[in-house]
């Protein structure tokens, strides 16, 4: 802001000489031009283009002047200081890309230097696949069952229409508690849950259950005592097996890729009548290896199928047992082991490397499968 | 079950020409599962029927004795060779106009073995005379197999062994007992093809002027556990007569082994027809036979050689001497048959399933018979199956059948199943006509009888799992084919995604990853000797825990009450495999320490139980938490080019103990850490961790820290290895559902730096909680950025130093405010914990 001028007269004031502003401006401009850095660079912009320098004062007295002469005065000096300005900005990106091209450079780093400084930590395949199951299914409305591992052996065999003769009774390689008499088991499977799904929940029901099973195997290759299994139930008016292939064949897509099916064979379960087993169409070769053994498929061992897992329509004894009218409800049961699958569809060889907890088979899975 | 092709042909008109894996499709097709299809034997080229003309033995140097045999293998030479063959045989045990199995030259015997005419102890023999072993039809080493002396020479040996015959193995699961015979896979491929079926059970009739009366004597005592008992005796039995080839082939190819004649026998009319059956030799019986339950205190030497405490629930064959049989099970030895049996009874009976698969279970004995019998046998067939076993001793082994055959009890009557003949449809869900049911019913050897809209259906006596609506529809579905059934999804209803719980564990679970350790999911059977390595007390809770009757190993019959053990273990693993630094992880469940005692009741089926029965279910079984664990041992931060590492320390695992209660929804203002001793951890260096639940409660949810000494040494880790562990059910209980939002002030913050003076004993974590009540709303955060011992502080004690962060949501604190906050927040401290403010 300019001040009164009270205490000399404008007239003598020699700063807005055509040649004093012509002689700054071009003082101006050399010491632009001979700015070697960009600290020189900010001086000189102190120097030449502040507050105080002789352009600033030559502008400042422009108002002193009498009007007739403040017009052409105001053009001159402005004129010069915005050639000041320009070469400022010009000399500034000159000098900083001067400083890009030389002082960034020899910053720079080997980027490809390994920062492995903390380690690595990973979720287990295992787990990992069962949620993505459990989420296929909550897609769709369903809601996830959990329940107990030791369990009770009427959930685990008796509600399921296995009575203590039954034949399959024996063929499940069951872990006892302490007794037989405790009335407790370690469940074969996760069916159990079925049952308390359908006494604690009210119809219809929806519901996957994912969960870690025991059968009294040794583990070698292809056997574990503990695996996990996940099993879907639905009971509901109206389900029919139709249904229950509907919600196979989506299930296998949403898994394993667009148009793959699934294929029913009969079969033979205490807990569902009529019983099935089920097989997924070999996702990699999706049957062409069949009959060629040239283009043998080693998923599916050029059978063009997989087995799956085993399912049917809830025995209506199953539906008593848990209070549910069968002549109005009906349902479908449908369940399979996760190792298993995670060894088709990932190609594990050995039962051993999912179960042995060595760090290198879950971190090459990381967090998602 | 293993089924001969040749067999099933015998049964079913079968289309000519078709192979073994044709049908077994259409077994699959129908519901049966056959595993395998194989040849019986892996022979091709000329494998001929011989006959020996002459034979001399030449004993060599290295003292065996060979012999230079010629065998006519043709009637007249060939142009494949002379009809006289000189053939080098090393075994002893045929004869002079013995008929035997020659491979000439050419032939390829099982292992790919090629018979060549070879140069051997100064002869050139022309093929080889074969023995059981060689041709891939049995184990025995008994040397030559010798062939009915009727056996035709020069003809095709493969066909006559049926060596081109081919096996189907079937499955075969528990409620299809019939298909455990011939006549019942055979009746699914006649449906399969439909095609007709000849059942050997019609064709088989009793014995001109047989009565049913006055045969060897026998009493059931027990006419629920033995429903029917039919014995056939056969008199004048030659025990010298061999088994004919044909019956050792079939039953060999069966899968069971050659024995003699009359056992021979009995096992091939229960491979044919299903029924078990039993011989005793009537002289060694004494009185008659009654079937009756054990009584205490019993024994029985079984065929298995094994004395046998019989239990009264046990069904019993005996006689006057006392048991000779366990029912449906297994024989007896006293009254077994032997090399000079002449007079046999045959036993034909039928069995409760439910009793047979008891005993069969309490003696973990399982027999051939007691599979048929767990599944159901046919209760109308006893007759047909003794007088058919009879008829094939008396033929094969001379002898006659007794006229005067017992038999006992009767068949039970058919139930028949009322069904509606839209169920099938409605089940299936596809269009099915009556007519459709009908007629696939009646193809499964049900009567039908249509009572108004509804139709009453009788199953077949071999049929004892068709005992309800659904088991036809069942039969129904598969008869018209799985392949059938459309494809429809289902819509259910909208849900309430996952549980506060799942989310809980998924969030655990991808936090500890991110943080740098690795899933390792363990076995949860654990000994004492883990607890011991753990260094826990004797009188431990986590020693309380469950025990198996079955463990697959005996060191680790319990079930785990804490999820360390796996972890260790695991640790040690990875580290012998070469895993410099570990950390790892598990989330499962373990058994809350229990006291025995509870025992599940076992309600009816009929119904959903009582309430009192399913509360006395559900307490019955034991409380499983949801554990998290973890384990860390070597380098927390790894050296490099960046600078030297950083061991981990007692610090990680509380750390991330921190991280999981983070994760869980556990705000962090409501985790209280205190000192705590605990083994496997270091006593000084063990920190509990609780929540504070929104209800104000504390609830103990864990612990964190370094392992003891001993521990790490137990389980050979790295020194400083850490763990922690904690109940996630717990921790839940203090996670917030709706987290309320801090009000963000965009006023510049006031610092203050305090420097107090506390007693060395006097936790961090009540200095600061102190500071942050005293201090009150203003303070935003308090931070501890340095702890000093030294010359500086009196002995004793330590100077612990905090910058504290103070702002008002509306408007800029001054100098005064600031320091006033702060002190309150110091004096609230020295109230509390004795610090006093350290001047510099």
């Amino acid at each position: 802001m300019s001040a009164p001028n009270s205490d000399f007269d404008p007239v003598e004031v020699s700063p807005l000489h055509a040649e004093n502003v012509a002689a700054a401006r071009d003082a101006a401009l050399a010491a632009i031009a001979a700015a070697r850095s960009l600290e020189q660079l900010k001086e000189v912009r102190l120097a030449h283009a502040g507050d105080r320098s002789p352009l600033a004062l030559a502008n400042r007295e422009i108002g002193a002047l009498p009007p007739a002469a403040r017009a052409e005065a105001g053009k001159r000096v402005g004129a010069s200081r915005s050639a000041v300005a320009q070469a400022l900005a010009t000399r500034q990106a000159e000098l900083e890309a001067e400083r890009d091209a030389s002082v960034l450079v020899e910053e720079s780093v080997d980027v490809t230097l390994p920062w492995d400084r903390r380690p690595t930590g990973a979720r287990h395949p295992l787990t990992t696949l069962s949620e993505r199951i459990a989420d296929i299914f909550v897609a769709m409305g369903w809601e996830v069952a959990e329940g107990p591992e030791v369990e009770a052996d009427w959930f685990n065999f008796d509600a399921l229409n296995i009575s203590p003769e039954h034949p399959a009774r024996a063929e499940t390689d069951t872990f006892y508690v302490t007794s037989p008499d405790s009335g407790l088991v370690l469940r074969t499977h996760t069916s159990p849950v079925q049952v308390r799904s359908l006494l604690q929940r009210d119809l219809p029901v929806y519901v996957i259950c994912p969960g870690r099973v025991f059968r009294t195997d040794e583990l070698d290759a292809t056997h574990t005592p503990v695996f996990h299994q996940v099993e879907g139930l639905a009971v509901d008016e109206g389900l029919t097996m139709a249904h229950l292939k509907g919600t196979l064949d989506h299930f296998a897509e949403r898994m394993f890729g667009p148009g793959l099916a699934t294929r029913l064979r009969p079969s033979y379960f205490p807990f569902t009548e009529p019983s099935a087993e089920m097989d997924l169409q070999c996702f990699v070769c999706r049957g062409a290896s069949v009959g060629d053994p040239a283009n043998p498929c080693r998923t599916c061992s050029s059978e063009g199928w997989i087995e799956w897992g085993g399912c049917g329509m809830v025995n209506p004894r199953v539906l008593r047992a848990c209070g549910v009218d069968p002549d109005r409800y009906t349902g479908f049961a449908f369940g399979m082991g996760i190792e298993r699958a995670l060894m088709f569809r990932h190609g594990v060889a050995d039962m051993r490397d999912m179960v042995e907890g060595d760090v290198r088979f879950a971190l090459a899975f990381g967090m998602e499968v | 079950m293993r089924v001969p092709l040749s067999w099933l042909r015998e049964l079913v008109e079968l289309p000519a020409g078709e192979g073994g894996r044709a049908v077994a499709e259409r077994l699959v097709r129908a519901g049966l599962e056959v595993e395998s299809v194989t040849r019986v034997g892996q022979v091709s080229g000329p494998l001929v029927v011989g006959e020996v003309l002459e034979l001399i033995e030449e004993p060599q140097r290295n003292g065996k004795t060979i012999r230079w045999c010629q065998v006519r293998v043709a009637h007249a030479d060939g142009p494949s060779g002379p009809a006289v063959r000189g053939i080098v045989c090393g075994a002893h045990n045929f004869a002079v106009a013995d008929r035997v199995v020659v491979a000439l030259p050419g032939t390829v015997l099982p292992g790919g073995f090629e018979i060549t005419a070879r140069k051997t102890y100064g002869h050139v023999s022309d093929g080889m005379i074969c023995s059981v072993r060689e041709l891939g039809i049995g184990e025995e080493h008994s040397g030559i197999l010798v062939l009915d002396p009727d056996a035709p020479v020069g003809a095709d040996a493969a066909g006559l062994l049926g060596l081109d015959d081919e096996v189907l193995d079937l499955a075969v699961t528990p409620d299809r007992g019939y298909c455990l015979s011939v006549r019942g896979v055979a009746r699914e491929v006649a449906t399969a093809y439909d095609v007709g079926l000849r059942d050997p059970v019609t064709s088989a009739a009793l014995p001109p002027g047989a009565s049913l009366s006055g045969g060897y004597p026998v009493e059931v005592a027990d006419p629920e556990g033995c429903t029917s008992f039919v014995a056939v005796t056969v008199s004048g039995f030659d025990p010298a007569a061999p088994s004919p080839d044909w019956l050792v082939h079939r039953i060999s190819a069966a899968g069971m082994r050659s024995i003699s004649l009359a056992v021979d026998v009995t096992n091939y009319v229960m491979l044919e027809l299903g029924q078990p059956l039993h011989a005793y030799d009537s002289e060694r019986l004494r009185g008659p036979i009654v079937v009756r339950r054990a009584r205490p205190g019993e024994r029985l030497v079984t065929l298995d050689d094994v004395e046998r405490v019989l239990d009264p629930g046990d069904l019993l064959i005996t006689d006057s001497s006392g048991p000779i049989g366990l029912a449906g099970v297994m024989g007896g030895a006293s009254t077994e048959i032997t090399e000079r049996t002449r007079t046999i009874v045959v036993e034909s009976a039928h069995f409760s399933a439910a009793g047979i698969a008891r005993t069969s279970r309490r003696h973990r004995l399982g027999s051939e018979a007691s599979r048929r019998f767990e599944r159901g046998v046919d209760p109308t067939m006893q007759l047909a199956a003794a007088v058919r076993a009879a008829g094939l001793l008396a033929r094969l082994g001379g002898g006659t059948v007794h006229p005067q055959v017992s038999v006992v009890g009767a068949p039970p009557a058919a139930v028949a199943i009322e069904i509606d003949p839209d169920l099938p449809a409605r089940v299936i869900g596809r269009e099915l006509t009556s007519g459709q049911v009908i007629a696939t019913l009646r193809a499964v050897g049900a009567e039908v009888i249509q009572l108004g809209a509804r139709l009453s259906v009788s199953p077949p006596p071999w049929r004892p799992d068709l005992s309800d609506p659904y088991d036809l529809v069942e039969e129904v579905a598969r008869l018209v084919g799985y392949d059938t059934i459309p494809s429809v999804l289902p819509v259910a209803p909208p849900g309430r995604g996952l549980t506060p719980a799942q989310r809980r564990r998924r969030a655990v679970g991808r936090a500890l990853a991110a943080a740098g350790f690795v899933e390792a999911p363990s076995y949860p059977f654990v000994g004492p000797a883990d607890h011991d390595a753990l260094g826990l007390p004797g009188d431990d809770p986590r020693r309380r825990t469950l025990q198996l009757a079955n463990p697959i190993a005996d060191t680790a019959p319990q079930l785990r009450t804490t999820l360390l053990p796996g972890l260790l273990a695991t640790a040690r693993r990875n580290i012998g495999r070469g895993a410099g630094d570990v950390a790892l992880f598990e989330q499962g469940l373990v058994l809350s320490p229990t006291q025995p005692g509870a025992v599940a009741p076992r309600p009816a089926v009929t119904g959903r139980p009582a309430t009192a029965e399913l509360e006395a279910l559900y307490t019955a079984v034991p409380d499983q938490p949801q554990h998290v664990g973890l384990v860390a041992a070597g380098a927390a931060e790894r050296s490099g080019w960046w600078g030297p590492g950083r061991p981990v320390s007692w610090a990680d695992a509380v750390a991330a103990a921190r991280t999981v209660l983070a994760a869980a929804g556990v705000p962090e203002a409501a985790v209280v850490v205190r000192a705590a001793r605990l083994m496997p951890w270091h006593p000084g260096r063990c920190a509990a961790l609780a929540v504070r639940t929104p209800d104000g409660d504390e609830l103990a949810v864990g612990h964190a820290g370094e392992l003891h000494p001993r521990v790490v040494a137990a389980y050979g880790l790295p020194e400083r290895a850490v763990a922690a562990e904690l109940d996630l059910d717990a921790a839940g209980r203090a996670s917030l559902e709706v987290v309320p939002a801090p009000r963000v002030s965009t006023y510049p913050v006031a610092t203050q730096d305090v420097a107090l003076v506390v007693g060395q004993d006097v936790p961090v974590a009540e200095v600061s909680a102190a500071l942050v009540e005293g201090a009150g709303e203003l303070l935003e955060q308090v931070r501890l950025f340095d702890v000093y011992t030294g010359e500086q502080v009196p002995a004793g004690h330590r100077s612990l130093a905090f910058t504290l962060r103070m702002r008002a949501v509306d408007r800029t604190l001054t100098v005064e405010e600031a320091t006033a906050v702060r002190d309150a927040a110091v004096a609230e401290a020295a109230r509390r914990t004795g610090a006093s403010l350290r001047r510099s």
